[in-house]
């Protein structure tokens, strides 16, 4: 299930956000879409969820057009967690991840025992199951987060797609986010990440795809991409690579 | 598996607001002058059905003058009171979903003053046939015209919104009053006053089968739309990648939203408030998910309504106030309330 992008542009008004851009996620995998602020990692989310249509470009999962496919049909096969839900939505954490079983519905018809099973198991996987029938308005930003994520995965998507999931979240709630991410890929969900922080990214990801300007400027695994002379020019800071002495994975710092 | 808790049961509060609507019903037309008892109303309705269905008695058992108090007067007008607020606490409930602004409201964005005009424009001209009709072209264009405006000045906030319905609502009452002072001469005059402010005086059948018949259609298919609704309150994106066609959707709805408007403005003129402050009111009782909201918004506005029906036709008695003025004492409160909770909130108005 590779998600697979194929010079794919986005503009508005005038200005171009995305500028043709190729890059593959690999099935199963994480992938750390990275990119400094305005590189345009929210936007290429959003095309891929379908909920702005490119200017030109596919986008195929698996082989199939993302973009030719009716949108229930992508809804359920992509899911979109957004950087952070501002509105304020009071409904319990139930009601929210079964909002998610919007495209498997019919039109008219309400939750059938498989609906239920798919919410139940969103809301475990999630690690959300016993907030259940809390109001979302009453949670910490993290177990909000989680909410929001149960959400997607209600959806049942085969590639599932998070727009700087560990925003305002603390070390401990970052890394069992990152763990729950994991385990996802272990399910051979695709999963396609837009991260800030360089370092986690460094730590989790299997693939990275690096932006700018609405480019890609890198792609590949952590230890090709996350190098000095790839991110220099980027950042522009200066980047020294470290070896995190437990996990032997890279450790960046910026001077 | 567990079910979700609320602060009051849903089959409960559905079977009470169900309960409590039927009992209004029949109290407010044994209200009023002439002596009635709740069962006189039930043996009218009984004698009338049978009469309908070709066996009924060949004088009503009330007597030709209270039975006709009963048919002919109070009942259908109770039933019209009854629709009317079912689809205005349902329209209101709907636009304060599609458009995440809990200030929405047929009234507010300037749809009821617009559906008046249409109204009034037909009724002076005098092609009565026509008027529910205007008034939905009314409506739909004030809803057209509010959305313009609050979108021509940048992102659309419910601050801009209820400004930019305020001034729809100026310019249409505007247009109704130059059709007044243009045209309008001695009863006429009172008649389209009763537009501007709302009522339900001299409801008859014609009245109980449009409001009945479009709060029973549109009402219906809104309300069935609740999964759609829930999924807006996570944002236009959160929506599209559910697989909804926001734009689309939200349109459709809308113009639904003022096809009923302008039915229900057509019998009864534009009534504020009932689909602002109704919604709010049952929110907090049953929580936000559409699909048991809006069951339960219609059934406690149709309570409401022939509640505040019955009290402007009572409380002065002879003389009576357009109805449209006792929800705008009951609804003008909860406005403010709403307001200063925002404000409270910090939210952006």
């Amino acid at each position: 299930m590779s998600l697979r992008l194929a010079d794919v542009r986005w503009s508005v008004a005038g200005a171009t956000i995305l500028d043709g851009v190729t890059a593959e996620a690999p099935g199963g995998r994480l992938t750390g879409l990275l990119g400094p602020n305005g590189a345009g990692k929210s936007t290429l989310l959003r095309v891929v969820a379908g909920v702005l249509a490119p200017d030109a470009g596919a986008a195929t999962l698996d082989g199939a057009d993302l973009l030719a496919v009716p949108r229930r049909e992508r809804a359920r096969r992509v899911a979109l967690v957004e950087q952070e839900a501002t509105a304020v939505v009071p409904l319990t954490v139930r009601e929210a991840v079964e909002v998610g079983r919007t495209p498997h519905l019919s039109r008219w018809g309400g939750l059938a025992d498989r609906d239920r099973r798919a919410v139940d198991d969103a809301l475990a996987a999630a690690g959300v199951a016993g907030l259940a029938d809390r109001a979302l308005g009453t949670l910490s930003g993290g177990e909000r987060q989680r909410a929001h994520l149960a959400r997607a995965l209600a959806q049942e998507p085969r590639l599932l797609l998070l727009d700087e999931p560990t925003n305002h979240l603390d070390v401990h709630a970052r890394l069992e986010l990152l763990a729950l991410l994991r385990r996802l890929t272990a399910a051979d969900v695709t999963v396609v990440a837009a991260l800030h922080d360089l370092n986690l990214a460094a730590a989790a990801c299997d693939h990275v795809v690096l932006l700018d300007a609405g480019r890609v400027v890198a792609e590949g695994p952590v230890e090709e991409v996350l190098v000095p002379a790839v991110l220099e020019p980027v950042y522009r800071v200066r980047c020294d690579v470290l070896t995190h002495p437990v996990t032997g994975r890279p450790v960046l710092t910026f001077t | 598996m567990a079910r979700p808790r609320h602060r009051v049961p849903t089959g409960l509060a559905a079977a009470l607001a169900a309960a409590a609507l039927l009992v209004s019903l029949t109290l407010a037309v044994t209200i009023g002058p002439a002596d009635l008892a709740p069962a006189d109303v039930w043996r009218s309705i009984g004698d009338h059905l049978a009469t309908l269905l070709g066996g009924g008695p060949a004088e009503p058992a009330l007597g030709a003058l209270r039975d006709g108090i009963v048919w002919e007067l109070r009942l259908p007008r109770v039933l019209t009171a009854a629709a009317v607020g079912a689809g205005l606490s349902v329209a209101g409930a709907v636009m304060q979903g599609l458009t995440r602004n809990p200030l929405a409201d047929p009234y507010l964005l300037g749809l009821s003053s617009g559906a008046s005009l249409g109204a009034v424009a037909v009724l002076v001209l005098g092609v009565s046939v026509l008027l529910p009709v205007a008034a939905f072209a009314g409506a739909l264009v004030a809803l057209v015209a509010a959305l313009a405006l609050a979108g021509a000045a940048g992102a659309i906030t419910p601050g801009r919104t209820v400004l930019a319905g305020l001034a729809v609502a100026q310019l249409a009452a505007a247009g109704t009053s130059f059709v007044i002072f243009w045209s309008a001469t001695g009863d006429s005059y009172r008649e389209i006053l009763s537009w501007l402010m709302g009522s339900l005086a001299g409801a008859g059948w014609g009245a109980v089968g449009i409001a009945v018949g479009a709060t029973a259609v549109l009402g219906t298919g809104l309300a069935l739309q609740g999964r759609v609704l829930d999924a807006f309150a996570f944002g236009d994106t959160a929506a599209a990648a559910l697989g909804i066609a926001v734009g689309r959707t939200r349109w459709l709805l809308l113009t639904v939203v003022a096809l009923l408007t302008g039915a229900l403005v057509a019998v009864s003129g534009s009534i504020g408030f009932v689909g602002l402050a109704l919604p709010h009111a049952v929110r907090f009782v049953v929580g936000v998910a559409h699909r048991r909201l809006l069951p339960l918004a219609a059934l406690v506005g149709a309570t409401f309504l022939v509640w505040a029906d019955t009290a402007a036709r009572t409380v002065f008695e002879p003389r009576e106030l357009p109805v449209g003025i006792v929800t705008a004492f009951l609804g003008a409160p909860v406005f403010a309330v709403l307001l200063w909770r925002r404000r409270a909130a910090g939210a952006d108005a």
